[in-house]
């Protein structure tokens, strides 16, 4: 049924449509909406047969889907930014001891310096833990990758973040299509778990496993995301079939086919990065978008059979390793192993810093002309940076930098308008 | 006629009585031949392992109370590293380890999880050392109690992190030698007024049932867990188990400096509901505290030539105050 | 695409209008979206929240920086905020306010618009009448609706009654109406103050 409702709202009614049986969470900007939506949910009576624990923590929240998961139920949670980073060792525990949790990331930057808005360093600073990664587009595409998360993860044993962008998509309202009971109940079955703890037949799940068996046990986990390379795009399918539109899969193409110039992004930013690249064709420019839906495993294949052609690849990404620069680029990288392109790293939107459609025009000249940087810093203030470097090298006690430069721009603001 | 004169008697050792002289309902659960072996033998721990004990009989009491419907969630430490040497297992009922400091919410999510699949009846124990239930623990266990979750917590206190080799903890007591609290220095050992009494803060939150056991007293630690599992919500039971390794005391000694810290106050025991004190264990004749530290070498520096009087002092001290805090005097010899 | 960008101070319910304009389209058949931005929430401070209107689906993201139409629920943020940044020349104003554009301090800056494109209404004013709080974005919301005439006014009550049911919903609906009546009265009156 179309609805022209919140983003995570959205959500919310997509994870009662899954038959969530533990829901547990702890409350973070920007996932609380999503959380309080299903406690309301099952309190009510409208989620029925779903027990809904309010913790003491995000350590606590994924510990307790560990413990329910194990014991059979399916269980789910939702987290973001500190919060992942809180229960890091529980994201790395579930995925290791197989346990087929899904949980939501509402995608927002990681501090210091606290800040609240959407970026994607919270989901990649988990990006290695054996979980599958997907990121959504659209609120749309969000509501429909938790239906599929809970199937693939279930198939696999293997646990599923969703990351769907904080506040841009969370906070969002559009329409969207809330499906049918009927529909999900057609699509993913009841859960059959391949281990549980059972009175009648009693397993000692997570021992300690020496040098002797770490290695395979380790490796079983890398060959379960590449199983995951195929069952992705066939769950993609089925859901077309069921429910009768494209979500999820691992990549998606647009205006590709004969691109000189395309860019790669993950998450909401594609819709943006789309329009520019309409009037950037409408001005002789040929450019496409490539966006990566399945972020873990990394579709290397695709990535390498979308990009071949063209002359050059832009990744557009909203996340900075630190010392080193792009995250995604690398997979990219390693994708296009053996053809020489022209390969650009573009960091952007960090700590909620908008992308705009100007923005993207001009990066994607610059790009034309083969002006940019191997990394550069979209729409980065040169200029207080600059100035702060400067600081530093005059005076040994510079203060925090963060404060120093929020007051540089307030003094700055200030003078310009007086 | 002669004056009346009372004669006194003493009944001195122990008040065990032999199973063999109790109906069957009051004989303990190890004595039976249907014991279910929850811990089953061929596990690694050290020779005299006071906490290998304990959670034997811990577990087989627990099972016995339920119909053997017991499931096991155990925070990392000795009792998970030795019961579970990959490949072999020594648990015989279903048991998950997940992590260091999350025993007690795993443990609320495997009982949500089961009751989700509509079995009720099955119970779930959380179970973890010092280290991982007063330190690393202390927020997953509080947010436990607080919820009023159906798990019974067993904390098995051996005073120290004995697994990774004798650190200190919150629950390590005074004075003690451990590798990061050394007997160097003008305050060779622990630190005093350091520390915390998991027991009172888990009382504080006005959970079901709290209790202290040891293994000193097995029975009494077998009647406790079998009182525990007889209530829903959150449970908690302490149960002071020594280390022979940690704590430097001969692996036969066990019991008997189990029985020191016991019969001395400074491990009181009793039990409480919603933070009430129910019933405590009375102590005939205390015994001095040095009689409880001389047996063990973390204590070692406090005697020799020169003993550490002051310490000692306080050390009794402590005991004299849990003596008349928990009411453990017992009747006077008349 | 239609690009709405309200105005006004935490509490005021902003992000609320917005809502209910996506609603209010959405209802016609329309592709709407409508998001805030945040700033550090807290009540009186400034925020802004957006409203985009397509009969495609929207894909572009970014905040509204070229609004066709702007609704500026408090008048004081007049002269702090730069709020008709990028305003089309052909757009829309609604302010929330009493006083004429001369004692707003924007007078000559209104005679741009094209007549009719810029209105005052009192919407405080008729929601403490109406509603007894002093919500003004029901209240706006009639009066964008009668200027810019991208809304029909039935599909505003109704985005209305749906995020405030029952009693409360009906009298924002007759706030609204009554600033949509005066909106469309002052479009047939001498231009006011332009």
């Amino acid at each position: 049924m179309l609805k022209q409702t919140e983003g995570s709202h959205a959500v919310a009614e997509a994870i009662a449509l899954c038959r969530p049986e533990v829901i547990c969470a702890y409350p973070i900007t920007p996932q609380t909406h999503i959380v309080e939506g299903l406690g309301e949910m099952v309190k009510s009576g409208e989620l029925k047969d779903c027990e809904f624990i309010n913790v003491e923590s995000e350590f606590a929240a994924l510990s307790v889907a560990i413990g329910s998961s194990a014991a059979g139920a399916r269980s789910y949670t939702a987290t973001a930014s500190q919060g992942i980073l809180f229960m890091a060792e529980a994201v790395y525990n579930a995925a290791g001891l197989g346990l087929p949790i899904v949980m939501t990331i509402g995608n927002r930057a990681i501090g210091a310096p606290i800040n609240i808005w959407n970026d994607h360093s919270d989901s990649m600073s988990m990006r290695d833990a054996g979980w599958i990664q997907l990121y959504a587009e659209t609120n749309q595409e969000a509501v429909d990758l938790h239906i599929q998360a809970f199937r693939l993860a279930e198939e696999l044993s293997c646990p599923v973040m969703v990351c769907v962008d904080g506040f841009i998509l969370t906070h969002a309202y559009e329409r969207i299509d809330i499906p049918t009971q009927e529909q999900v109940d057609a699509y993913l079955p009841k859960f059959e778990p391949v281990q549980i703890l059972d009175c009648d037949e009693p397993v000692s799940i997570g021992a300690m496993v020496g040098p002797e068996a770490f290695f395979e046990v380790r490796y079983l986990q890398h060959h379960k995301q590449l199983r995951a390379l195929e069952l992705i795009p066939q769950l993609a399918a089925e859901f077309k079939q069921q429910f009768g539109r494209d979500s999820g899969g691992l990549v998606r193409t647009y205006q590709c086919e004969d691109a000189d110039t395309i860019i790669v992004a993950l998450g909401s930013i594609n819709g943006t990065v789309k329009d520019a690249v309409d009037e950037a064709r409408a001005n002789g420019q040929r450019a496409g978008v490539l966006t990566i839906c399945s972020f873990r495993p990394f579709p290397l294949v695709e990535v390498r059979a979308a990009l071949e052609k063209a002359k050059r690849v832009v990744v557009l990404e909203k996340t900075l390793a630190v010392g080193l620069g792009g995250v995604v680029s690398d997979g990219v990288r390693k994708s296009l192993s053996g053809i020489a392109l022209k390969g650009y790293t573009v960091i952007a939107g960090l700590g909620g810093r908008s992308i705009t459609k100007r923005s993207l025009l001009n990066l994607l000249k610059q790009a034309d002309r083969d002006e940019l940087e191997p990394l550069s810093f979209l729409d980065l203030n040169w200029d207080v940076v600059n100035r702060e470097i400067e600081r530093g090298k005059q005076q040994r006690r510079t203060g925090p930098i963060a404060e120093n430069i929020l007051r540089d721009l307030h003094t700055n603001a200030a003078a310009r308008t007086s | 006629m002669t004056a009346q004169q009372p004669v006194k008697f003493y009944q001195t050792g122990t008040f065990t009585v032999g199973n063999r002289l109790l109906a069957e309902d009051d004989r303990n659960v190890q004595a039976n031949m249907r014991r279910t072996n929850s811990l089953n033998s061929g596990h690694r721990a050290c020779q005299g392992c006071g906490e290998a004990l304990g959670a034997r009989y811990a577990i087989d009491a627990a099972m016995q109370a339920t119909n053997n419907q017991v499931m096991a969630v155990n925070a990392t430490g000795c009792l998970e590293v030795f019961s579970t040497p990959y490949p072999e297992t020594s648990w015989q009922i279903p048991w998950l380890h997940s992590l260091f400091g999350n025993a007690a919410a795993v443990a609320s999510g495997v009982a949500a999880g089961l009751r989700a699949r509509g079995k009720k009846d099955v119970r779930v124990i959380a179970q973890g050392g010092d280290g991982g239930t007063t330190d690393i623990g202390f927020g997953c266990l509080s947010g436990m109690f607080e919820r009023n979750d159906d798990v019974l917590y067993i904390c098995y206190d051996n005073e120290a992190y004995m697994n990774t080799g004798v650190q200190r903890s919150s629950a390590t007591p005074p004075a003690a030698r451990t590798a990061t609290t050394m007997a160097v220095g003008p305050h060779p050992g622990n630190v005093f007024g350091t520390g915390k009494n998991l027991p009172l803060i888990a009382m504080a939150h006005h959970i079901p049932y709290v209790a202290t056991a040891s293994v000193a007293n097995l029975r009494d630690l077998e009647a406790k867990v079998i009182r525990a599992m007889s209530m829903r919500g959150a449970r908690y039971i302490h149960i002071h188990v020594p280390c022979p390794l940690g704590w430097g005391s001969a692996p036969a000694d066990t019991i008997k400096v189990a029985r020191m810290a016991v019969e001395s106050g400074l491990f009181p025991l009793f039990e409480a509901e919603h933070g009430e004190v129910t019933s405590r264990y009375t102590l005939r004749r205390p015994v001095p505290v040095t009689d409880y530290l001389k047996l063990q070498k973390r204590f070692a520096h406090l005697f020799g030539k020169t003993p550490d009087t002051e310490t000692l002092t306080s050390i009794q001290a402590m005991a004299d105050r849990n003596i008349r805090v928990f009411g453990l005097q017992g009747q006077e010899a008349v | 695409m239609f690009q709405v960008r309200i105005h006004g101070r935490g509490g005021q319910g902003v992000v609320s209008a917005a809502e209910m304009l996506s609603m209010a389209a959405f209802d016609e058949g329309r592709h709407a979206q409508a998001f805030p931005s945040f700033g550090s929430e807290r009540m009186g401070a400034p925020v802004m929240a957006f409203c985009r209107i397509d009969d495609r689906e929207i894909r572009l993201r970014e905040p509204v920086m070229q609004p066709d139409a702007l609704i500026i629920q408090d008048p004081t943020l007049l002269h702090q905020v730069d709020l008709f940044s990028g305003l089309s020349p052909t757009g829309f104003i609604l302010i929330n306010s009493t006083r004429s554009f001369d004692e707003l301090g924007i007078g000559d800056f209104v005679c741009n618009f094209p007549e009719g494109h810029v209105r005052t209404v009192a919407a405080t004013e008729l929601a403490l009448k109406h509603v007894g709080r002093p919500l003004p974005n029901a209240a706006l919301l009639g009066g964008f609706a009668a200027i810019s005439g991208q809304l029909q006014f039935e599909s505003v009550t109704k985005a209305i009654r749906e995020k405030f049911p029952g009693k409360v919903g009906e009298a924002n609906v007759t706030a609204a109406r009554a600033a949509y009546d005066s909106a469309i009265g002052q479009r047939t009156q001498e231009p006011a103050h332009a």
